[in-house]
């Protein structure tokens, strides 16, 4: 950032310390792309370099300090002038000075809090970054870095099914369940319908995974749903006594987990939606919200070799530190 | 709790179904048919009627049999009263043909035989739709317009109430705190006409 062959100007680069060793994960951008971003965890240290290669090695390079930040923040697509950061740290690197060569600068973030998960959404983004500034007086000079954050969590000790009977008086009852209210997102939906009294047309029957986005607070509350998945479990009309099975694998779908009132400015929530078609196209539907979390599939470094393996096979030991149980659906929750 | 690497996705346990349920007749047997068109009167005083033949064995309908005559501004009749009181989208009547009925046309006009044949179907299409609607089941014009000799114009409308025996009442069931293999959840039952609305019906 300056003007056409005046003055000095110079490339910032972030380098992590780790870049060979830390896994990256896939994470979508604001216009739909997938890109891959380094991915860590809450509590991991964040450390690194910032390089600073002048241009034009024979002149030099006057700046007002040189700093690094790491930000957490939100940012609602509605108002993007005001950026929410629940995470703020920064590091001087270099008071006000010159620079007649190229430098590098350590950094290091110790065990950096990272709450929330990062999550690029219809109307609302919250992401991580590490930001280098080169402080000068007409522009700064500005490098970001983006990663990744994954909050995990351990299976949850209560993890009741759900089970319904639902219907319309006198023309339609059925019970459906779902093995559990809690998934994580490599799980598989095992259920089934049960017709208790047919007596509309039905067509064929169909499961969909719906994600609600909700941003915004009081009477300015939006709601964006979006169908993320269609899945038909029946076609054809079923009669009285009839049990049609569900096995929905969450794998192939692209889900987050479960995210509620974040940081007080977002949600996002789970629900499956069971639809009946009759042969007239009306659709009965009945909504059933589930809890969607992350399952760490990385063994602590900390573990010996012994307890890796079997954490390995028995995925399911509570043995990170950092993990919690997934939200705070309550299992004596009465309401549908 | 420790789980398997692989996920178990055995089916869950069910009823066997009993054989009666599974061979009898369905509960959702409904046809409407509309046929043997008739035009009655003289010059301009005529109209064509239909034959509206109703079977079924749902209970919320008093005759499983019935067959009735109604003309096209009975059809309209219908659909005014839906609209007006029940929540649902009513679908379309086939065309007034206004066009058809003025003086000086080279054919038969609203009495052209393939302009009734085509009424015919757009009749059928719309009251086999509406008929199986649970909520215009619900609404006493329907029922007198498909199984009553004549239709009563002065009528008081309003809900048709099912047969006595018919109501089913559910309990709640409350929850069981500790219940390691599944917890039933209070039942939800609608009563028709309750919270549904338009053409998607939640329950």
């Amino acid at each position: 950032m300056s003007f056409f062959g005046f003055g000095q100007s110079a490339e910032v680069e972030i380098l992590l310390s780790d870049a060979e060793s830390r896994k990256r994960a896939e994470h979508k951008t604001e216009d739909g792309k997938k890109e891959k971003y380094f991915l860590f965890y809450d509590g991991e240290t964040v450390s690194g370099k910032v390089s600073l290669a002048l241009k034009n090695p024979n002149k030099r390079l006057e700046h007002q300090g040189i700093k690094i930040e790491f930000i957490g923040q939100i940012e609602l697509y509605y108002d993007r002038g005001n950026h929410h950061e629940f995470v703020s740290l920064v590091k001087d690197l270099a008071r006000p000075g010159e620079f007649t060569q190229s430098q590098t600068f350590d950094f290091e973030f110790t065990h950096v809090e990272k709450p929330y998960e990062s999550y690029t959404g219809q109307n609302v983004k919250l992401r991580y970054f590490l930001r280098a500034t080169i402080s000068r007086r007409l522009n700064d000079v500005v490098k970001e870095m983006d990663i990744v954050v994954h909050t995990l969590s351990t299976y949850p000790e209560l993890n009741s099914s759900i089970k319904m009977e639902v219907g319309i008086e006198d023309c339609l009852h059925i019970e459906f369940e779902y093995n559990k209210s809690k998934y994580h997102l490599k799980d598989v939906i095992v259920g089934k319908i049960y017709f208790l009294l047919v007596r509309i047309k039905i067509k064929h029957m169909e499961i969909d995974i719906i994600k609600r986005e909700t941003t915004g607070t009081g009477p300015n509350v939006y709601h964006e749903n979006d169908t993320i998945a269609k899945y038909e479990i029946m076609d054809g009309a079923p009669v009285r006594g009839e049990s049609i099975p569900i096995r929905l694998f969450l794998a192939g779908y692209e889900l987050t987990p479960t995210m509620r009132d974040i940081n007080k400015k977002f949600s996002v929530r789970y629900y499956l939606n069971l639809v009946l078609i009759d042969e007239e196209e009306r659709r009965y539907f009945k909504q059933q919200e589930v809890v969607l979390w992350r399952k760490g599939d990385i063994v602590r470094k900390s573990m010996s070799h012994q307890a890796a393996i079997a954490s390995q096979r028995f995925e399911g030991t509570s043995s990170h530190p950092e993990a919690r149980t997934p939200g705070q659906l309550s299992d004596n929750n009465s309401r549908q | 709790m420790s789980d398997a690497a692989v996920a178990d996705t055995r089916r869950l346990n069910s009823k066997p179904q009993d054989l009666t349920d599974a061979y009898g007749p369905p509960s959702n047997f409904l046809e409407i048919d509309i046929f043997n068109p008739q035009t009655v009167g003289v010059g301009r005083a005529r109209f064509t009627t239909y034959e509206v033949r109703m079977r079924t064995n749902l209970p919320i309908f008093k005759l499983k049999e019935s067959c009735v005559r109604r003309r096209y501004s009975d059809f309209e009749w219908l659909k005014n009263e839906l609209e007006r009181d029940s929540k649902i989208v009513v679908p379309p009547l086939p065309g007034k043909a206004l066009k058809r009925q003025l003086p000086f046309r080279g054919d038969e006009g609203i009495f052209e035989e393939s302009f009734i044949e085509e009424r015919r179907q757009g009749l059928e299409q719309f009251i086999n739709k509406i008929a199986g609607h649970p909520l215009a089941q619900n609404e006493r014009c329907l029922h007198m317009f498909l199984q009553e000799e004549t239709i009563d114009r002065n009528y008081v409308p309003g809900k048709w109430l099912s047969s006595p025996g018919l109501t089913i009442c559910l309990p709640s069931f409350s929850l069981a705190f500790g219940h390691t293999v599944g917890t039933l959840l209070r039942s939800s039952f609608l009563r028709r006409g309750g919270k549904l609305w338009a053409e998607v019906l939640g329950f």
